[in-house]
């Protein structure tokens, strides 16, 4: 084999895919979480608490991702701030899919029915312990497939992490391509790693819907 | 029976000037029930009349805007978070459309509450679980969800969820309004045994013969207020001339059309 894949772009690569797994593994985990709270506050949440989440979210589905990426890691030094590439990043990630993600948890909220609520309460139970035991459990795997989508789309725009100075898969494969002018191979074979990495995201994610299937919810097993 | 009533007239909850608005429209004009223990009292009345407002405005589910409710002596302050959880916990209510936990099997669905609620563990609560499944001939569909249940299995389980919680007094609204004609019959024969075995129950229905044979007075109710109530005996006589009596009437002749 040519020695520029085995010498330079696969171990560069490889080095990458780590960088790339390490940022999207725990802003796929903590996107999630905030997506779960910021919902659940913004259909539970008194009103300013709603309001404050709904602007939050219209924020940081409005601005590119990019810009938030800028701001968080050469802005704040500004007001004393100091951020590691990395944890800038996983930031940004963070922030951005968790607001993705709290509308798909707010979808799910309404969409249980107003009955079991007054189910819970009849039974005696508190608003916060009807969320918790009766809410959360049925709109997080109402809103699973929708969350599911987020972890791609994250997959993908991990590849902006570049952009401030965290080097994963595309930042390697730049950099090899500059070297040495072969841009083709260098994207060509990126571009695999990624729909490797989403390949095997979907796989996990179809496994984790499998293993919480309840009759009655979504399609299951097919 | 009738002896044995009058012995023992102990007021469970008193329902003392009821009095409830919905989007601008009043839907309960100072309504004023008693119910002693082991009765079984029966709501009958248009729809539109306030039935089910009244059943949500016992528990709390709906706060009144006037009005007090006693339970077994002791006012309720419903503005008061842990006294309003305290007292529902002590009034079960059924619903007419189940209102099941979709992500529960029918034992979780019976014991989350016992868990959540009373801090019960887990072998404590299914044991108390599959007994009242048992009790409502379910004790073999413990581990099916709700989605794999007919309608009159869910609101047997609906029924064993609020017994498990030895409730003092049992709301049911219109019960079995939402099944099929094939599946009233077994929701009514778990209720009669209820009623048999002296629990205290409100129940907004129109299956009339039910109310005839089993209720210990008949609540008629009607735009808001109640118009009538009195023993079924006295109510529902022949040519007694009562409101309830022409309701009735009127809810066989359709009935008898439709047949």
């Amino acid at each position: 084999m040519d020695p520029f894949y085995t010498e330079q772009l696969f171990p560069a690569i490889n080095r990458g895919l780590w960088m790339s797994v390490i940022l999207i593994v725990p802003s796929a985990i903590m996107g999630q979480l905030l997506g779960i709270c910021i919902g659940c506050l913004r259909v539970f949440g008194n009103k300013v608490v709603q309001k404050l989440m709904n602007f939050y979210t219209s924020l940081f589905r409005g601005v590119p991702l990019m810009v938030q990426l800028f701001i968080l890691y050469y802005g704040l030094p500004k007001v004393g701030i100091y951020l590691e590439p990395a944890e800038a990043a996983i930031i940004g990630f963070t922030l951005c899919s968790g607001a993705y993600n709290s509308e798909y948890i707010r979808g799910a909220l309404i969409s249980i029915r107003e009955g079991q609520l007054k189910a819970a309460a009849a039974l005696g139970m508190s608003k916060l312990q009807t969320v918790l035991w009766i809410v959360i459990p049925q709109a997080f795997r109402r809103a699973l497939p929708g969350c599911g989508n987020e972890v791609i789309y994250l997959i993908k725009y991990s590849s902006l992490a570049y952009i401030i100075t965290c080097i994963e898969l595309t930042g390697e494969a730049r950099g090899i391509a500059a070297q040495t002018f072969r841009f083709t191979e260098s994207f060509m074979v990126v571009g695999a790693y990624y729909l490797f990495l989403v390949t095997v995201a979907s796989y996990i994610l179809k496994k984790f819907e499998e293993r919480l299937y309840i009759p009655g919810f979504g399609a299951g097993k097919s | 029976m009738p002896v044995e009533n009058a012995v023992k007239q102990e007021k469970v909850l008193e329902m003392d000037n009821i009095c409830k608005t919905l989007s601008g429209k009043e839907i309960l004009k100072s309504v004023s029930l008693t119910i002693n223990k082991g009765e079984l009292k029966v709501l009958i009345g248009p729809s539109g009349a306030g039935k089910s407002t009244f059943l949500q405005c016992i528990n709390y589910l709906l706060i009144p805007e006037e009005g007090t409710i006693t339970l077994e002596g002791k006012a309720v302050n419903p503005s008061h978070k842990k006294e309003l959880y305290a007292y529902r916990q002590q009034v079960g209510m059924i619903f007419q459309d189940f209102n099941l936990f979709d992500h529960l099997t029918a034992l979780d669905n019976v014991s989350i509450a016992l868990r959540k609620v009373k801090g019960m563990s887990k072998k404590a609560s299914y044991d108390i679980a599959l007994k009242e499944l048992t009790r409502v001939g379910l004790g073999d569909k413990t581990d099916l969800y709700p989605a794999e249940l007919s309608g009159g299995q869910k609101q047997r389980v609906a029924i064993a969820r609020a017994l498990a919680m030895e409730p003092k007094v049992l709301l049911l609204d219109e019960p079995t309004s939402a099944l099929d004609p094939e599946l009233v019959g077994e929701v009514l024969s778990v209720i009669r045994d209820l009623a048999k075995g002296g629990l205290t129950m409100i129940m907004a229905t129109h299956q009339m013969d039910f109310a005839r044979a089993l209720a210990d007075e008949i609540v008629f109710m009607q735009q808001g207020e109640i118009i009538e109530h009195g023993s079924p005996a006295k109510l529902l006589a022949a040519g007694s001339g009562t409101r309830t009596a022409d309701f009735c009437n009127k809810l066989s002749d359709m009935c008898e059309e439709l047949d």
